[in-house]
């Protein structure tokens, strides 16, 4: 379906180790952002561009693309280091990450960057630009499909269960809402804060179908985004990706220091050591 | 100074229809010519009369339930995506509650969604404070690209919802509860950003949008009659504003009056004042809600009370005189 050939497993590894990489040293270069909830996100971005979405970096405004929202705008570095893998910008811009002029503002910024399908940075907003997106494809009869990433510690925002209740409520089969589960937020753990748990049973009640993953093992995302994409059942989904906030980078990971500080240059070498070091 | 006058009834205004019901009508036109029209409410389609739109096209209308902040986020995706989104609620619910994602996914990335908020102003009555937006001109003004409309009668309402339709952009509209007197005819036009000038008068220029254009009309025949001559400006759009007819205005009667249904900051009044102090500054007096809340009553009573009435424009207008008698005030030149 895609006009990319799909990516093996083991690209796909490979992909997603480039974009840790990549996203640890653009926050580095830039001196501030958040790496935590980038690197949560990884594998997830990586299975939709690369084996999941029905896109075209050569057409980024093909009318039947998949529409993929990051309502977690904060987790931006990860999208453009996965829209630089994709072929959607140039690589050599991903070091100009929230520099004066460039693009890669530091929450996803539509005027400068068209490619990115809604402005986001202000959290509890996505799944509802989402749903107006999944409406007008009905309208048009069009079957693309939306996919709309959210963090745990953003469905805390209300707007997000106004959003849930009309999608489920208005069966709206061609949207997916990912929710990356990493268990943390700025002030500390999401348990110790405001927590949502359970979030499968939620969106369950809202009449979503739930499903629950190792957001960080393609052998379940792949299957599930593909379940989702397919929208059998009648009803949106929703998939509960259990993440490890800072995945990959040892001294990030499961340490809620890392949602929204750079790491220094030493940091940075160690970091970017331990991912090319790492099995894959 | 102080007390009202009445305003002989010499002019008299003719009620049409409420410009919210305009608004509707406008939209079931709009419904027919261009198919990418599509309209939410968030479960006041009744009072908004977008029901009329959804009565006509009910596969293009999308009922989103008590949930602005949602619905303003639908309508950023629907744009999006090549729709044209008219969303609509009480201007106090769409402005307020769904602030942030007016500001978020309509302003921001500036995406081709229209909203209208109703019952403007305190003329809704009796529901009271928590029912009526004072506050929206200001809110919506100060959204970075933000085109802002207040009709004053059903002819402009309906010419203004064409406009937005057409304009590329996001534009806010306000409309009133209330029926509004009838100033205009099917056979004038309205374009976005230029304003309508009522009478050549030189002594004051009165500016006012909404429903205080009529009671400028009002007050205008009134102070005709005590030997006052001035013109009222329509400035049915707040955003961008015509700041030549301000310019006009200022240079040919040398004093301002502003009138609005909206608390004195940072709406019209504001709004002409920065453009009067830019290009030929002169003095002006404000007709507006005084930093308060309203209460319930009727309408008229209302309007009356909290100064919104013919009378309290009238008085305005003598104040204003007898301020650009005065004109330069001492110290001026020396400051200069």
């Amino acid at each position: 379906m895609s006009h990319h050939s799909l990516a093996s497993l083991d690209e796909l590894k490979h992909i997603a180790r480039r974009i840790r990489i990549n996203t640890v040293k653009m926050i580095g270069a830039a001196g501030s952002g958040h790496p935590g909830g980038s690197l949560s996100e990884v594998e997830l971005l990586t299975a939709l561009y690369f084996r999941i979405m029905r896109h075209d970096p050569k057409n980024p405004n093909w009318p039947d693309r998949d529409r993929f929202i990051l309502s977690k705008g904060h987790g931006c570095p990860a999208l453009y280091a996965t829209y630089a893998e994709a072929g959607y910008l140039d690589p050599a811009l991903l070091n100009t990450l929230r520099k004066l002029g460039s693009p890669l503002q530091g929450h996803p910024d539509k005027r400068m960057l068209p490619v990115l399908e809604a402005s986001t940075g202000s959290l509890g907003q996505g799944l509802s630009i989402g749903i107006g997106t999944a409406l007008a494809a009905k309208l048009d009869e069009q079957d693309y499909h939306t996919f709309v990433m959210v963090g745990d510690g953003e469905i805390e925002e209300g707007q997000n269960w106004e959003a849930a209740m009309f999608a489920g409520f208005h069966k709206s089969a061609n949207l997916t809402c990912i929710v990356d589960n990493n268990r943390q937020q700025l002030d500390g753990f999401v348990k110790d804060i405001l927590d949502p748990a359970p979030v499968a049973e939620k969106f369950r009640a809202f009449g979503w179908r739930a499903l629950e993953v190792d957001g960080h093992d393609f052998a379940e995302v792949i299957p599930a985004l593909e379940l989702a994409r397919a929208g059998q059942e009648g009803k949106p989904t929703a998939i509960v990706a259990h993440t490890i906030k800072g995945k990959g980078v040892s001294f990030m990971e499961n340490n809620p220091e890392w949602h929204g500080i750079a790491p220094k240059p030493e940091q940075v070498n160690a970091a970017v050591k331990e991912l090319e070091m790492a099995a894959v | 100074m102080g007390t009202s006058t009445t305003v002989k009834a010499k002019f008299e205004l003719k009620m049409g229809l409420a410009t919210r019901e305009a608004y509707g009508q406008a939209l079931a036109e709009l419904g027919k010519t261009i198919p990418n029209v599509v309209v939410l409410d968030a479960d006041l389609a009744k009072s908004t009369y977008s029901y009329k739109f959804a009565k006509e096209f009910p596969d293009r209308f999308f009922t989103v339930g008590i949930s602005e902040a949602n619905m303003v986020g639908i309508a950023s995706g629907l744009a999006l995506s090549g729709k044209i989104p008219f969303a609509s609620s009480f201007a106090v619910f769409l402005c307020d509650k769904g602030y942030d994602q007016l500001r978020m996914c309509v302003a921001y990335p500036r995406v081709n969604a229209k909203f209208c908020g109703s019952h403007g102003g305190i003329s809704i009555g009796e529901d009271g404070p928590s029912q009526m937006a004072i506050e929206d001109y200001a809110l919506m003004c100060a959204l970075p690209g933000f085109t802002v409309l207040v009709p004053a009668d059903e002819f402009a309402g309906r010419a203004l919802v064409k406009q937005m339709a057409e304009y590329e952009g996001p534009v806010y509209m306000r409309t009133g509860r209330p029926k509004a007197p009838i100033l205009y005819s099917a056979a004038d036009g309205f374009e976005i950003g230029k304003a309508k000038v009522h009478g050549k008068g030189r002594d004051v220029a009165i500016i006012a949008c909404g429903l205080e254009v009529g009671q400028s009309l009002l007050a205008q025949s009134q102070l005709e009659e005590e030997g006052i001559s001035t013109r009222v400006v329509d400035m049915h759009t707040l955003k961008p504003l015509d700041e030549q007819a301000v310019a006009t205005a200022a240079l040919e009667c040398g004093a301002i009056v502003s009138a609005e249904e909206h608390v004195l900051e940072g709406g019209l009044g504001s709004l002409v004042a920065k453009a009067a102090a830019r290009l030929h500054p002169v003095p002006m007096e404000f007709v507006g809600i005084e930093n308060t809340f309203a209460e319930s009553a009727t309408p008229d009573q209302l309007m009356e009370k909290y100064g919104l009435t013919a009378p309290h424009i009238v008085n305005a207008v003598k104040r204003v005189l007898k301020r650009k008698e005065a004109w330069p005030p001492a110290g001026w030149q020396r400051s200069r």
